[in-house]
């Protein structure tokens, strides 16, 4: 199957986003493709490559890029919600893309599932 | 295609649904999920919007904001009938726990039951909330 995932939590306050790398993770395993993960509302923190967790924690934005890199998966920060948080292209982990909300639209159109993680 | 020639629909029409469960102000969820129904309704989807919850004071009539340093976006849904967003639905049990009808909202809704509504977010393909 072909998934579409929503990412809306940024990495640290919420679970969201560990729960949806998992479940990346969990379905590339199973042999399923992960297409886009689209990243919105705070979500888009998840693509800030300043971001400097305790070493002994996961690290879900340097994750999130090396699933993308080894998988082919398309990360797109919206560009919307990510101006409004400063997140811009100088500060863009390696992997990530800034794009439209067309993009998650897109990603709802094109896949088989598009699965959504939030509060 | 020659210019008098209809021109032809998306290949693939998906139901989307957009489920507001959140009161306007006090988180963003509101004013970005908003923003995303603006721009979904321009790909020829099925699109359709939902609120329940405290998501029912997002319609509202008669929002001031001058009190908290907020944008008053409420007058923005008045919009989603320019882009031809017609299904907005309003759960009836969250109108009357929060005292409410539908004459107190800023455009006209399909009011229904937990139970329709349950049937009709069954029929979809693509469900996002927030």
């Amino acid at each position: 199957m072909k998934f579409g995932i929503l990412v809306n939590e940024g990495p640290f306050t919420h679970q969201a986003s560990d729960s949806a790398y998992r479940f990346a993770v969990a379905a590339i395993e199973k042999g399923h493709q992960v297409a886009r993960v689209f990243f919105y509302n705070d979500g888009v923190y998840n693509s800030n490559r300043l971001s400097e967790p305790q070493s002994d924690d996961r690290n879900l934005v340097a994750l999130w890029s090396e699933l993308a890199k080894a998988n082919g998966i398309d990360l797109v920060v919206c560009i919307a919600a990510a101006l409004r948080r400063g997140i811009k292209e100088e500060v863009l982990q390696d992997g990530f893309r800034i794009s439209g909300l067309g993009q998650l639209v897109e990603a709802g159109i094109e896949n088989d599932r598009l699965v959504v993680f939030g509060d | 295609m020659e210019p008098w020639e209809e021109e032809e629909g998306p290949e693939v029409v998906k139901r989307f649904m957009y489920v507001n469960r959140r009161a306007p102000y006090g988180t963003i969820y509101a004013l970005e999920c908003l923003e995303v129904v603006l721009i979904a309704a321009a790909f020829d989807q099925d699109v359709s919007v939902v609120f329940v919850d405290d998501g029912v004071y997002q319609l509202k009539k008669d929002q001031d904001t001058t009190g908290i340093g907020m944008k008053n976006f409420s007058k923005t849904y008045r919009a989603l009938d320019d882009y031809d967003v017609e299904k907005i639905y309003v759960e009836k049990e969250s109108l009357e726990k929060r005292g409410l009808a539908a004459a107190d909202l800023i455009i006209p809704v399909e009011v229904v039951t937990a139970h329709n509504l349950r049937e009709i977010m069954a029929q979809q393909d693509v469900v996002i909330s927030s």
